[in-house]
C-alpha cells in the first residue's frame, strides 16, 4: 500500500483521524497489558543470579519476616530473591490461573489436599532432589504432609500452628475448672460453665468456616484419622452412621455454643473469651491477634480437644502447614532449589519465628529456645501427634468445601434437628463434585 | 501495534489528492463521495467498536452458554468435558441453594417495586411543591445513591451486628438468650438487608420521579385546579398519567436492580442461608478456588433466561411503539 505515496518528503500533520487511529491502537494496547500482567509472573527471570517467589504474605508481618529470610540467603548463596506478593485472599483466589500461566519459580502455598491437587494436574514440579537435603530436619508427620499422591515430595513446610481449644487461665483457676480430657468431662464443664453464667464455647461462623474446624475435631475424634482423610477425599459416604454420630455429638455441645453464631465474625467471637464473657473457645492459635494486651496475652492458654473414642485417644491434631512449592516450568531451577533448600532449614524457619509468634517451625531441628509458653506448648502437641490434618477447606476438594460443606454446616449450626435430609443432599452434591475429575 | 500506526500513517498523507481532485470536478456517483481514507476512518471507527463488543459481549456470553453444558476447573483446555444438561439437572433437583436464590431475586424485585418504589415517587411529589430547604431534602435523600452498594454493606452490617451493633445495643438483644441475628438468622436477613436496599432505592426512584415531575406542564395542573380538582385527584387523573414514561424508567431499573443484586449482600453475609442470590451462587461456584466453571455458567446461563424474559416484552413494546410513532 505504501507504493501510493507520492512523496515521503512531506509528513502530514496528524489529522483528527490519525489522532483516532493512534488512540483505537492505543485502546488495544491498554485492554491486552493487563491481560498479559494477569498471567502474573516477572519475564526477567532468565538471569542465573535471580530467583523469583510469588508470595502471598501481604500483611506486614510475615511480609517483613520473609524478607529477612531472603536477605540471609543471599548472602549465604550470592543469589536475588525477587519476590511478587499479592493479597493473601487474591493470591488464593487467583492460584489457578496464576499457575497455569507465567508462575514465579517458587510459590507460597499449603500442604495436603490443596497441594496435591496442583501437584496432579502437573502444575507443580517434584522436590525428591531437595527433600535429600532437607529431609533430616522434619519429624515423619512432615515428610507424610509433602508428598504428593505419587509418592514425590512437592512441598517444603515452613511453619504450622494447632487448632485446640483456648482458655484463661484466670478465669478457669477463679471458678475451679479443670482441664477436660474425655467428653462426659467436657459437657459437664460446659454444663456449670453454663451455669455460672459463662459463655461456654465461644463461636463466630460469619465467615463459613470455622464451623468447619469444629467439625473436623469431632469426626477424627470420634472416628479416627484414617477415616476422616477418607471422607475428606470423598471416599466415605456423609450418610455413613459414623458421620451421623459425629453431628450427633456436635449436636449434644453446639446449646453449649454462644447464640446467633452465623453472624458473627472469629473476630468478635474472641472478643467474648478475651473479656471473660466466653469460657473456652476453639480456634487456632492465630486467636492470639485479638488479644492485644500482653497480661491478657499471659493469660491465655490452650487444651486438645476432648477425647472420644479411647481407641483413637487424643493422636490427631489439626495443624494446617504453609510452606512453598515449585512451579511446573521454573525459569531458574538450580537458584529456586537452592532456595528451597534453605527455606526448609532451621535457620530459615527461626528468623521466620523472631517476627511471627503465632505459629511454630515445621522442623524439629529449629531452636525452640526462644518459644513463648503457647509456642512451647504449641510444638509439643504437634511434634507428638500421630497424625496431623490441615482443615477441612485444605483436606478436601475447594469446590466441594466451599460451595457445599460452608452452607450446610452453617444450616445445621442453626437447625440441628434436620441433620438427615442435611447430610443425604451433602452425599448428592459430594457425588457430582468428585465424580467431576 | 506502534509498526499499524506508523504504516499507516503515509498512507494517510497519500490519500487527500486522490480524494481533492475528484471532489473538484462534477461528483459522478455516491461511491465518490467518500474518498479512501473516509472509508477507512469509518471502517475503523465502527469496526474497533464492533469488534471489542462482539469480543467483550457475544463471545463471552456464547462461550457461557456453552460451558454450561461441560465440566471444566479452568486448568488447561483438555480437560473441558462435555456433559449435556447435567449441570442444569443438578441445579434444579439437587442444590439446596438453588430455587431459595431464584425466590430471593423475586422478593428482591417485588419489595423493591412496592415500597421504596412508591416511597420514592412521595419524596418527588412532596419536594416538588417548592418547600423549604427542598435542596436539603433532595441531598439527604440522593446521598445512600451516591454511596457504592459496598460502603452500604458494609454500614449496614455495622448496624446489624448481633453483638456491637446499633439496633441490638439499643433494644438490649446482644445478651445470651436475647439474641436477635439480624445477620445470620434466615428468617430475619433478607429483611433486614432489603431495609437497606430499599434505603438507597427511595433515593434513586425519587430523583427518576423528581424529573419527571419538573417535566409536567405547570398548564395541567393550572387547568385541573381552573376545574376544581383537589390535590389528590390532580395527581391521580392529571399528573401521574403523565408520568408513564418515568415508570416505564423505573420499571425497568428497578427489574435491574432485583437481578444484579450482589454487592450489598456480598458485603453483608456472603450469602449465607436465608440470602442466597443467584449472582452470588455464580460467583462462588466460578471466581475463587472451587472453579466449577461449567456448573457456575449453568447458573448463569439461568440468570440471563430470566433477564431475557423480563426484557425481551420490553423491548418489543418498545420498538412497536416507535414504529407507530
Amino acid at each position: 500500500m505504501q507504493h501510493f505515496s507520492p512523496s515521503g518528503l512531506s509528513l502530514p500533520s496528524p489529522s483528527r483521524r490519525t489522532m483516532l487511529r493512534g488512540i483505537g491502537g492505543a485502546a488495544v494496547l491498554g485492554a491486552g497489558i493487563p491481560l498479559l500482567s494477569a498471567c502474573g509472573g516477572s519475564g526477567s527471570a532468565s538471569d542465573p543470579k535471580t530467583v523469583t517467589v510469588g508470595s502471598n504474605a501481604s500483611d506486614a508481618v510475615p511480609k517483613k519476616a520473609f524478607a529477612d529470610i531472603y536477605a540471609a540467603f543471599k548472602k549465604e548463596s550470592g543469589l536475588t530473591v525477587d519476590v511478587n506478593t499479592k493479597d493473601h485472599n487474591t493470591f488464593q483466589e487467583q492460584i489457578n490461573s496464576y499457575l497455569q500461566g507465567t508462575p514465579d519459580d517458587v510459590f507460597n502455598w499449603f500442604a495436603g489436599y490443596r497441594m496435591q491437587f496442583f501437584a496432579a494436574k502437573g502444575l507443580a514440579t517434584p522436590l525428591d532432589d531437595v527433600w535429600k537435603t532437607i529431609g533430616g530436619n522434619f519429624p515423619d508427620a512432615m515428610h507424610k504432609l509433602s508428598k504428593g499422591e505419587d509418592g514425590k515430595y512437592y512441598f517444603v513446610p515452613l511453619y504450622t500452628y494447632p487448632w485446640a481449644l483456648f482458655y484463661r487461665k484466670s478465669v478457669f483457676q477463679e471458678k475451679g475448672y479443670e482441664v477436660p480430657t474425655t467428653w462426659d468431662d467436657f459437657v459437664a464443664l460446659c454444663k456449670q460453665m453454663q451455669k455460672d453464667g459463662l459463655v461456654p464455647i465461644a463461636f463466630g461462623d460469619k465467615d463459613a468456616w470455622p464451623a468447619l474446624g469444629t467439625f473436623d475435631q469431632i469426626n477424627f475424634r470420634a472416628n479416627g484419622y484414617d477415616f476422616h482423610v477418607e471422607l475428606m477425599a470423598g471416599k466415605a459416604s456423609w450418610t455413613d452412621a459414623k458421620v451421623r454420630k459425629a453431628f450427633d455429638l456436635w449436636a449434644e455441645i453446639l446449646p453449649y455454643h454462644q447464640e446467633g453464631a452465623t453472624g458473627r465474625t472469629w473476630q468478635d467471637a474472641a472478643q467474648t473469651l478475651a473479656s471473660k464473657k466466653a469460657g473456652m473457645y476453639l480456634l487456632g492459635t492465630f486467636v492470639g491477634q485479638q488479644f492485644t494486651n500482653e497480661a491478657d496475652r499471659e493469660d491465655l492458654d490452650f487444651f486438645a480437644f476432648p477425647e472420644i473414642d479411647p481407641s483413637f485417644g487424643q493422636d490427631t491434631v489439626e495443624a494446617p502447614t504453609d510452606g512453598f512449592m515449585l512451579s511446573k516450568a521454573p525459569k531458574n531451577k538450580a537458584g529456586a532449589v537452592k532456595l528451597l533448600q534453605y527455606l526448609g532449614s532451621p535457620a530459615a524457619e527461626e528468623i521466620y519465628l523472631k517476627s511471627d509468634p503465632n505459629v511454630v517451625a515445621a522442623s524439629t531441628k529449629a531452636d525452640t529456645s526462644s518459644y513463648s509458653a503457647l509456642q512451647k506448648k504449641a510444638y509439643e502437641m504437634i511434634s507428638g501427634a500421630k497424625s496431623l490434618t490441615q482443615f477441612m477447606d485444605r483436606d478436601s476438594r475447594p469446590d466441594f468445601t466451599s460451595t457445599v460443606m460452608q452452607p450446610a454446616l452453617q444450616k445445621f449450626i442453626r437447625d440441628p434437628k434436620g441433620i438427615d435430609s442435611l447430610l443425604s443432599s451433602i452425599e448428592r452434591q459430594k457425588k457430582t463434585i468428585f465424580a467431576s475429575g | 501495534m506502534t509498526t499499524d500506526i506508523t504504516k499507516e500513517t503515509p498512507e494517510a498523507a497519500a490519500v487527500p489528492p486522490s480524494g481533492a481532485s475528484p471532489a473538484k470536478k462534477v461528483p459522478q456517483g455516491h461511491r465518490r463521495l467518500l474518498t479512501r481514507r473516509d472509508r477507512l476512518t469509518l471502517g475503523l471507527m465502527a469496526g474497533l467498536p464492533t469488534f471489542l463488543h462482539i469480543a467483550l459481549v457475544w463471545v463471552t456470553a456464547f462461550a457461557s452458554i456453552a460451558l454450561a453444558f461441560t465440566t471444566w476447573d479452568g486448568i488447561g483446555f483438555d480437560s473441558i468435558k462435555w456433559v449435556g444438561l447435567d449441570n442444569f439437572r443438578e441445579l434444579f433437583t439437587n442444590n439446596p441453594q438453588f430455587w431459595p436464590a431464584v425466590q430471593h431475586n423475586v422478593i428482591w424485585f417485588v419489595v423493591l417495586i412496592l415500597i421504596p418504589t412508591p416511597l420514592g415517587l412521595f419524596l418527588a411529589v412532596q419536594l416538588d411543591k417548592k418547600i423549604r430547604f427542598s435542596r436539603v431534602y433532595q441531598t439527604a435523600f440522593f446521598l445512600p445513591v451516591v454511596l457504592s452498594m459496598a460502603v452500604i454493606g458494609f454500614v449496614w452490617q455495622l448496624v446489624y451486628n448481633p453483638d456491637t451493633g446499633l439496633i441490638n445495643s439499643l433494644i438490649g438483644a446482644n445478651e445470651p438468650g436475647k439474641y436477635i441475628d439480624w445477620i445470620g438468622d434466615p428468617d430475619l436477613n433478607l429483611w433486614a438487608i432489603l431495609i437497606a436496599a430499599s434505603w438507597r432505592h427511595a433515593g434513586y426512584m425519587m430523583i427518576l420521579y423528581l424529573a419527571g415531575l419538573k417535566g409536567v406542564d405547570p398548564a395541567l395542573r393550572e387547568a385541573s385546579a381552573l376545574d376544581g380538582a383537589g390535590e389528590w385527584q390532580t395527581f391521580k387523573n392529571v399528573i401521574f398519567p403523565t408520568l408513564r414514561p418515568t415508570n416505564t424508567i423505573v420499571l425497568v431499573v428497578t427489574i435491574i436492580e432485583a437481578l444484579r443484586a450482589f454487592d450489598l449482600v456480598f458485603v453483608f453475609n456472603k450469602g449465607a442461608e436465608g440470602t442466597e442470590l443467584l449472582s452470588i451462587l455464580v460467583t462462588n461456584n466460578i471466581i475463587g478456588e472451587s472453579s466449577r466453571i461449567g456448573y457456575g455458567s449453568a447458573i448463569a446461563v439461568v440468570l440471563l433466561l430470566i433477564s431475557l424474559v423480563v426484557i425481551i416484552p420490553y423491548l418489543v413494546a418498545t420498538f412497536r411503539k416507535e414504529r407507530r410513532a
